[in-house]
């Protein structure tokens, strides 16, 4: 038996949805966080709960990236894939890295099973998986033998094959197992049987690795270094919620939140209404049009009022965004956006509604729209969101997508003391109150809340005169609320922080990124800045108003390249904004991106003479 | 609800300063005056009221009260005034909407702010009409109304507003006609009072575009309207006829009194506002023309509000688990620490 250090491995974990992958990937997760690995992850599950088991279309999937040194992404290809049935390996195995290790449960490889993932022979005996280093296991019958002698049904027994697979993966990566067999205690604590069987097939599956000589290696991945302080492990969900929780804090009120079941927004609702105990209301409304009513019902009333849902909910809520926008009140829309259009792809990442932000209501319609780039990044975003809302009076939509939503990482916990309040400050002065008299410096409207004495008015989505708030269809007094709805989303750039620019401020190839795509635009630039390329790469946090930040450097490089998850969407607006040719890095397959395929287009890029013509805006294809 | 001192209001202090813009004639001036002159007198304060109203010609409502109000958006009043209502359950909220805004386009915000028994005071216009889009026919028109959208004659059912609003868990029901001002000012001071989903069909008339649609019932209210009385029998036609319940619960009119073919009044059917939901329903079913329409208080039950529930949900976790720390919220879960060294600790 032989120790071989690595310095990263991406490890992926496929199976029946019903298989627990998500289960074992999260677990191995906290493992490799434990010891002190960067890490990323990368969830990817169909929409079915439970799909018909063994068939193609109801694999699930958990990728691990855990490192020595900083990482950004989940990786781009597993070096390590453990397949729990022939379906997951069908699926899967074009992603394993050439010469990759292959971990395989042979007792799902039965005849049945084969046929149903389209196989004509079984891959684990001719010869088709010759180039990897394969592990065959027959993790079945092994878990039945470990839970031989106990009350559980073979149903019951079978479910608990995961936590072989994990043992083993444990026992690969020398990992601790005292303080998993902590958490399984701790998860099955109100159904002790069960705990103690996945304990018992948890453990079998470590003494596998350690007694069996199929593994001549076991790996260490020594941990990362990170600045000094307190972390935890995060996922984008339950930081936007912590934001939101903190953000009202801040500005020294009570939140209110209101939802309507929808992947891959679902969890932020079940985390704050886990969170009452900090005078935090959550409302399941009858469906998307009346959780954002809702929220503008609260917001009316002086809550911090957020709503959230993925693409198709919020189309819903767009009308009652729009009179969110004519009423002036202060609403935190989130979308965690999923593959569209219709129902799309709901387990997907994709980043297609930035144009739905954007453009998506009647009328001129403006709204601030920024967007979170990291799991960890969603928390600040939640807080700026408030903070933007509440200061200029106006809906303010927030946008993470699926892939940072369920995605984790190592997160440095903010110290509370050093964040910026802003207390909201309620009007109660009645002389001389107009229902749209303005700040100077942000154009707000005065936030009067019902209960104030005096200052009793009337609000509502027909035009309003631009001082008293009377209806008014004066063509002059529209053009005026018109502009000046417009210029009040404007200003907000003058509370922009700096643009997060990563490499020098002019050079060959600027990439712009916004959103979950963080990690890979920046390792790819990162990569190619090291090498001695002139590349940089800005991501935007705000997209309304578009970073003032930009405008300085954009027209400093001689290629300009727009990468997103959607067919060009922010390409566009640049576009528009900057009159200036815009190369797009476009992919839309409910992925990710690859490092490498951002590394593949700049690449490209820097050896093409820059064409001013139109026809360079067309997309480079992604493989 | 009820203040310890009650404040002294004079119609004239519910009136905003805006100009009323109903046609001539239409029965929502009407309304609009005995709102303001009942809750005068009930001692509200104007800045803890709050109207609320979607779209449509009912819905301009809250332009014309002096207090807060908001006019939303189509058919989506009750949505908002339930998110204001659970955030500041001490307000009084009154939601105005039409027979299209509140029972077709906003149909699905008002069956589930009936259900969960929201405390906001919903009045539903019923002019069976299309007014502010010029007349098309609505979900409580006749069939075979004749409308711009239904030039030969509409071909469904109308629904029953009172009906769905018992089903759905309306805890206070009622039914007025616009030109009664009397019993409009008793259902709204006991609506007023009651804690819960207030749900009152105001039978209005519409002189543009539906004229005289409730004639039927309203010319000869004697003949043609049953006065609800707590503990009385279901009498109208000057106490002549009555309502019996027949086999099958079918109930029937029959003529009251002593002699051959009358039936003796303790026969009859005795109201009771805290009835089952079976004889509320059976109320709900005695519609023109071939009976008589119930007016008054239908139905009314006890029971706890969604707002109260949820603020005390709220409470009860302050109670037990104390006030939220949010340094102990953010350092939940797996926590660990990163030495001076840049290593795990």
């Amino acid at each position: 038996m032989q120790t071989k250090q690595l310095d990263r491995v991406v490890i992926r974990f496929v199976g029946d949805s019903g298989d627990g992958m998500q289960l074992t990937g999260t677990e191995f997760a906290k493992a490799a966080a434990e010891a002190g690995n960067d890490i990323s992850t990368f969830p990817d599950f169909p929409a079915e709960i439970r799909a018909p088991a063994g068939s193609l279309f109801g694999v699930s999937g958990f990728q691990l990236h855990f490192s020595s040194s900083e990482i950004h992404t989940p990786g781009d290809a597993p070096d390590v894939l453990v397949a729990m049935n022939p379906a997951g390996l069908k699926t899967n195995l074009k992603d394993l890295v050439d010469h990759g290790t292959l971990i395989v449960n042979t007792g799902a490889f039965i005849e049945a099973n084969l046929k149903k993932a389209g196989y004509q022979t079984n891959p684990l005996e001719d010869g088709s998986l010759s180039k990897y280093k394969v592990h065959s296991v027959d993790i079945s019958h092994l878990t039945m033998t470990a839970l031989d002698g106990t009350e559980l049904s073979t149903k019951e027994k079978g479910r608990a094959k995961n936590f072989f697979a994990l043992g083993l993966v444990f026992w690969m990566y020398g990992r601790e197992p005292e303080s998993e067999i902590r958490r399984i205690h701790q998860q099955f604590a109100k159904k002790p049987e069960f705990g103690e069987a996945n304990v018992k097939v948890f453990k079998a599956g470590y003494h596998y690795g350690e007694t069996a000589e199929v593994f001549q290696t076991v790996y260490k991945v020594p941990p990362a270094t990170f600045a000094p302080g307190m972390y935890r492990n995060i996922t984008g969900n339950e930081a936007i919620a912590l934001g939101l929780v903190v953000g009202a804090d801040l500005a020294g009120k009570k939140l209110f939140y209101s939802g309507y079941p929808i992947t891959p927004a679902s969890s932020i609702l079940h985390s704050l209404a886990k969170y009452k105990n900090f005078g935090t209301l959550t409302f399941q409304a009858e469906d998307e049009i009346a959780a954002m009513g809702a929220a503008l019902g609260a917001a009316y009333g002086g809550s911090i009022a957020v709503t959230a849902s993925s693409g198709p909910g919020i189309a819903l809520k767009g009308e009652a965004m729009g009179l969110g926008v004519m009423t002036e009140l202060p609403v935190v829309i989130l979308n965690i956006q999923r593959g569209g259009p219709s129902t799309g792809l709901p387990t997907k990442t994709e980043q297609s509604d930035l144009s739905q932000s954007l453009f998506g209501r009647n009328g001129e319609s403006p709204l601030p729209v920024l967007a979170a780039k990291s799991p960890g990044d969603t928390f600040y975003c939640a807080i700026e969101a408030v903070k933007i809302a509440t200061r200029y009076m106006v809906p303010v939509i927030l946008l993470s997508d699926g892939y940072i939503a369920n995605g984790s990482e190592p997160w440095p916990l903010p110290n509370l003391a050093s964040l910026p309040r802003f207390d909201v400050v309620h009007r109660t002065d009645p002389n001389n109150y107009f229902v749209y008299q303005r700040d100077e410096k942000t154009l707000a409207r005065a936030w009067v809340v019902p209960g104030t004495p005096g200052l009793e008015h009337r609000i509502g989505g027909i035009e309003k005169d631009a001082l008293t708030g009377n209806i008014s269809y004066a063509p002059d007094n529209h053009e005026k609320q018109t502009k000046v709805r417009a210029e009040k989303v404007a200003r907000i750039a003058q509370d922009i922080g700096e643009l997060d620019l990563s490499g020098p401020e002019s050079g060959d190839v600027l990439v712009i990124g916004w959103g979950g795509t963080y990690g890979a635009l920046r390792q790819a630039q990162q990569t190619l800045l090291a090498q001695g390329k002139q590349v940089s790469h800005a991501h935007l946090r705000w997209l309304s108003p578009l970073e003032p930040g930009l405008a300085k450097i954009i027209r400093n490089f001689k290629h300009v390249i727009v990468a997103e998850l959607n067919m060009g969407q922010l390409r566009q607006v640049i576009r528009a904004e900057f009159l200036i040719d815009v190369v797009g890095l476009n992919k839309i397959q409910g992925l990710p991106f690859k490092v490498r395929e951002v590394q593949d287009a700049i690449e490209k890029l820097l050896t093409e003479a820059p064409k001013p013509s139109a026809s360079t805006s067309q997309p480079l294809a992604t493989a | 609800m009820s203040e310890a001192v009650k404040i002294k209001l004079s119609k004239k202090d519910l009136e905003s300063d805006q100009d009323v813009r109903w046609c001539p004639g239409c029965g929502d001036y009407a309304i609009l005056a005995t709102v303001q002159r009942t809750l005068a007198t009930l001692g509200i304060k104007r800045e803890n009221t709050v109207f609320i109203s979607g779209i449509g010609c009912s819905s301009r409502f809250p332009y014309y009260m002096n207090t807060y109000g908001f006019h939303t958006i189509h058919g989506r009043a009750p949505a908002i005034a339930s998110g204001l209502k659970i955030t500041r359950p001490e307000l009084d909220v009154w939601v105005i909407t039409g027979d299209g805004d509140g029972l077709s386009i906003g149909g699905n915000h008002m069956i589930h702010a009936l259900r969960r028994n929201m405390d906001l005071k919903i009045i539903l216009f019923n002019n069976q009409i299309y007014g502010l889009t010029k007349g098309q026919y609505s979900p409580t028109s006749q069939p075979g109304t004749r409308a711009p959208s239904t030039p030969t004659g509409s071909i469904d059912f109308p629904l029953n507003p009172i009906s769905l609003a018992l089903s759905t868990g309306a805890t206070f029901v009622a039914r007025a006609a616009d030109t009664d001002a009397k019993l409009m000012g008793k259902i709204l001071e006991e609506a007023y009072k009651h804690k819960g989903a207030v749900f009152i069909e105001m039978l209005q008339n519409c002189p543009v575009f539906n004229d005289g649609v409730w004639e039927g019932v309203k010319d000869d209210p004697a003949g043609k309207q049953i006065a609800l009385a707590e503990g009385k029998p279901l009498l109208f036609a000057g106490g002549t006829k009555g309502i019996r319940l027949g086999a099958g619960l079918v109930p029937e009119i029959v003529d009251v009194g002593e002699g051959a073919g009358k039936v003796p009044a303790s026969e009859l059917l005795v109201h009771t506002e805290r009835g089952s939901h079976l004889y509320a329903n059976l109320l709900a079913q005695l519609v023109q023309p071939k009976f008589p329409m119930p007016m008054g208080i239908l139905y009314r039950e006890d029971k706890p509000t969604y707002e109260m529930l949820a603020n005390q949900q709220v409470h009860e976790a302050i109670t037990k688990q104390g006030a939220g720390d949010l340094t102990k919220l953010l350092y939940s879960g797996m926590v660990w620490e990163v030495g001076a060294d840049g290593t795990r600790h």
